[in-house]
């Protein structure tokens, strides 16, 4: 049987269906190149880990077909399984065994010979910085011990696609970076495609070239991180006089390159209808009638923007993402 | 690449009994219960064997089978927890995303709580032997009650399994506990058949394999080779084992709904 | 600290207890089907028994067992409100108590009266089936009033000391620590057999437990003989003074544990 694909993995009419459930994944098409990192955004019950389960041939779909490099998930679900590695939403570890018997473990159900699973199963660990901890039961290691055990695993048979469901929930931001370094270095090194669902923002901006929004089970936008910002529009400039009396001045200057939007009430926002390029023309304005600013602001659109526009609501993790942005302003502008 | 079925089976094994054997909760009760029951049962019925009709003159010769089958039944219990909680966890996944054959995954799996059971039936017959029970079979009686211990176990453990597989849970596998508990008390475990003087619980006793499993062990230990015995109990034993098998695999194949 | 705020916080406690209790099947059914299915199993199956040279029991073989049950239900009724509390402090719910109540010991109260509710619910069920299965009670009314007495006073110092292991732990872990020694306190005494017909060390065993006395005078009790009845009804007063003290000092324990 053939295994030459143009797409890694591709997907038409996807669909599953509970028992006396909701229709979990409703329609989904989706074409992933070789070497691609996509990225599946959307919130908790969209349908991104049935998607997953499907694609990985855990979960037979209900209609359509989806092939997995090359192979037919439902009849050659033997051959997908042989090309693909997964980490998914539980770390799914036995706490009775050490990390390298577990190494040693999924490399023997792979069928690696004896020899070759002591080695990879060491260098595996070296890479994901367990080896310090490989003796010690699982039971014992930190949440990112264990999902970086799970990634490990994952790769221990060399697949050529690896599915990546949520590998940072609940992890803190050192190991949630450490593990995005990973999967980037396993990308340009060994040109592996990487499926990847999360529910934040900026794992999808980081790590994914090109991302399928979800919600309700179906695709409501897909491109790359420029592509589907740039159909929010341009981004907002916003501005605080130094000097209160100075808003509606400050107000008709910013009027002069794009249309206001709503922001804050001591200030002026609007979306600059030239783009970014034209912020320094704002700042030259404003120095020519003399305003003085107390804050300027840039703010780019974000993904969860391309979410509230498609679907009315915004993204969970965006919602955390952003009250802590706003205690970190990045972007600052001081005229 | 074609993964050879002893390499996955073997590989599961390993996992399951390491498993096993590393949670000393699971162990222990499984070896001293049992025989602190024996030692209680023993001394608490010995004036039993005054009855007119009782087999033997040592009630902990007659009591000794039924370590064997409490042993099995915490089996059950043990191996329907594993398999539950690989489902719980997640790592039934894992599994199923290897070339992992369902046959190399419910015999490993299985292998554990069989060595398990190994370890008891070498325990009880040191401790019930040296304590003075009696094996009127000789030396060759003893891989015989190993054999049907084991064969008891795999259809008590394959019951467990399928528990598991077929609910997922382990707070269902929990609940067998009453039904086994239910299973050995209306036997014949604590007097022989033809001495229970309740016609309704004779006739249950008589209609309950577990009786037969046990009167074959203590045939062993009392008669010494008694054909029918022996082979009604293999046959209680080698019944439960097939039928809990083919329902663990069926549910397994419906668990594992994988292409 | 008011009379009535102990009254409150011993109703609230205790009807909390009793509603998780009956509302809740997994908790519910093991504590009537236990003693229903000893009963069955003891009364049924070793009838027989009775005919053994040297068994002197005139009411008869089911009641001899009734007392057993009786005892049985009682104890473990205590160890399994004893579970409640380490539930209780597992889930965090004993600090809310530990924190809103104006007098702590009148927790301990609360959950001494929901044992004792749950076990007057199970004896109840108990002496129905046992009435059913043709069992005769050869003591009168006041003997009658010793006999659930006993039991009942026997739950009260298996609560308070299930509750005090409970309180020590903290943890549902602690489990085995109740059930272990209640267990063997119950079957090292004359369970299958009056204590003349016990062999070996079991016998040795049966005669220091303090158990054996309280379950010789139920026996007496329902024979209409109440022989030991002073002895019991002092032992169990001791031990439940002990087991007072012993609760209180493991609530002091939690207290600290808590701040």
């Amino acid at each position: 049987m053939s295994n030459r694909y143009a797409a890694a993995i591709e997907a038409e009419g996807l669909v599953r269906v509970f028992k006396k459930g909701p229709r979990a994944v409703d329609g989904i098409d989706l074409q992933v190149a070789p070497g691609e990192v996509y990225g599946f955004l959307g919130p908790n019950g969209a349908g991104k880990s049935t998607t997953v389960h499907m694609l990985t041939t855990l979960l037979p779909p209900t209609e359509g077909t989806a092939r997995v490099a090359g192979f037919d998930i439902v009849h050659q679900g033997a051959e997908v399984r042989t090309a693909i590695g997964a980490a998914l939403q539980e770390a799914a570890l036995d706490p009775f065994l050490t990390g390298r018997e577990h190494m040693r473990f999924q490399a023997a159900l792979h069928g690696l010979p004896r020899g070759e699973r002591r080695q990879r199963g060491d260098e595996l660990l070296e890479r994901l910085g367990l080896s310090d901890a490989a003796d010690r039961k699982v039971g014992g290691y930190s949440g990112g011990m264990k999902r970086r055990l799970d990634l490990a695993l994952a790769l221990v048979h060399e697949p050529r696609i690896l599915f990546l469901d949520e590998p940072t929930t609940g992890l803190d931001p050192q190991s949630r970076t450490a593990l995005w370094e990973e999967v980037q270095r396993l990308v340009a090194d060994r040109g592996v495609t990487v499926f990847l669902t999360t529910q934040y923002l900026e794992e999808a901006d980081v790590l994914a070239r090109r991302i399928g929004i979800i919600d309700n089970g179906q695709i409501v936008a897909e491109g790359t991180t420029y592509e589907l910002k740039a159909q929010i529009g341009q981004p907002s400039v916003e501005a605080i006089p130094a000097e209160a009396e100075d808003l509606a001045r400050l107000t008709a200057v910013l009027e002069r390159f794009g249309e206001p939007v709503p922001g804050t009430p001591r200030g002026a926002t609007v979306r600059l209808s030239g783009g970014e390029a034209t912020l320094a023309d704002v700042v030259r304005a404003l120095d020519a009638e003399d305003l003085q600013v107390e804050h300027l602001q840039l703010h780019q659109p974000t993904l969860n923007d391309v979410f509230l526009a498609k679907t009315g609501r915004s993204l969970e993790g965006a919602r955390q993402e952003e009250e802590q942005a706003r205690e970190e302003p990045t972007e600052r502008v001081a005229a | 690449m074609s993964v050879a079925l002893t390499l996955q089976v073997g590989t599961v094994a390993r996992r399951s009994i390491l498993r096993t054997l590393r949670q000393p909760a699971m162990v222990v009760p499984a070896l001293i219960f049992p025989m602190l029951l024996l030692a209680i049962n023993s001394g608490g019925l010995d004036s039993a064997t005054n009855l007119p009709g009782f087999p033997t003159d040592s009630y902990l010769t007659f009591a000794l089978a039924l370590t064997f089958l409490q042993g099995t039944m915490f089996a059950a219990m043990s191996a329907g927890t594993n398999v539950a909680t690989d489902i719980e966890t997640g790592f039934f996944n894992r599994l199923s995303l290897t070339p992992l054959r369902r046959v190399a995954l419910l015999v490993g799996q299985l292998s554990g709580v069989i060595v398990l059971a190994l370890l008891q039936a070498t325990t009880f017959l040191v401790v019930g032997l040296s304590a003075g029970a009696s094996l009127e079979a000789g030396p060759l009686g003893i891989p015989v009650i190993v054999a049907l211990s084991l064969l008891t176990t795999l259809g008590f453990g394959s019951l467990g399994a399928f528990v598991a597989l077929r609910t997922g849970s382990g707070e269902t596998v929990q609940g067998l506990f009453p039904l086994m508990f239910a299973a050995l008390f209306l036997s014949s475990m604590a007097l022989p058949r033809n001495l229970i003087e309740i016609d309704w619980f004779r006739t249950v006793a008589t209609w309950n394999p577990v009786s037969y499993m046990l009167e074959g062990i203590r045939s062993l230990l009392i008669d010494g080779w008694n054909g029918e015995a022996l082979a009604l109990g293999f046959l209680a034993s080698g019944g439960l084992a097939v039928i809990a098998l083919a329902a663990a695999a069926s549910a397994l194949k419906t668990r594992m709904v994988r292409a | 600290m008011s009379a009535r705020g102990i009254r409150s916080v011993v109703l609230g406690v205790a009807w909390r207890n009793l509603h998780s209790f009956f509302s809740n099947p997994a908790l519910f059914v093991p504590a009537m089907i236990f003693p229903l299915f000893f009963f069955t199993a003891f009364a049924g199956g070793l009838s027989r028994i009775e005919n053994v040279p040297g068994f002197n029991f005139p009411p008869g073989y089911t009641a001899f067992e009734y007392a057993f049950v009786l005892l049985q239900a009682s104890a473990f009724g205590g160890v399994f409100t004893g579970f409640a509390v380490a539930r209780d402090f597992e889930s965090g719910f004993a600090r809310r108590m530990l924190m809103a109540a104006p007098s702590r010991r009148a927790l301990i109260a609360g959950y001494a009266l929901s044992g004792l509710v749950r076990a007057l619910f199970t004896i109840g069920v108990v002496t129905t089936v046992a009435f059913l299965a043709g069992m005769k009670l050869h003591g009168d009314g006041l003997e009658l009033v010793g006999l659930y007495t006993l039991a009942l006073l026997v739950n009260f110092s298996a609560v308070l000391f299930g509750t005090g292991v409970a309180m020590r732990l903290r943890t549902f872990q602690a489990a085995p620590a109740m059930q272990v020694p209640v267990f063997l306190t119950l079957f090292l005494a004359p369970v299958y057999v009056p204590l003349g017909l016990l062999a070996g060390w079991v016998h040795a065993a049966a005669k220091l437990n303090p158990l054996t006395v309280v379950l010789e005078a139920e026996r007496g009790f329902i024979a209409g003989d109440p022989a030991k009845a002073g002895l019991a009804f002092g032992l169990l007063a001791g031990i439940g003074a002990l087991f007072i003290l012993w609760a209180l000092r493991s609530l002091r324990s939690a207290e600290q544990a808590t701040v």
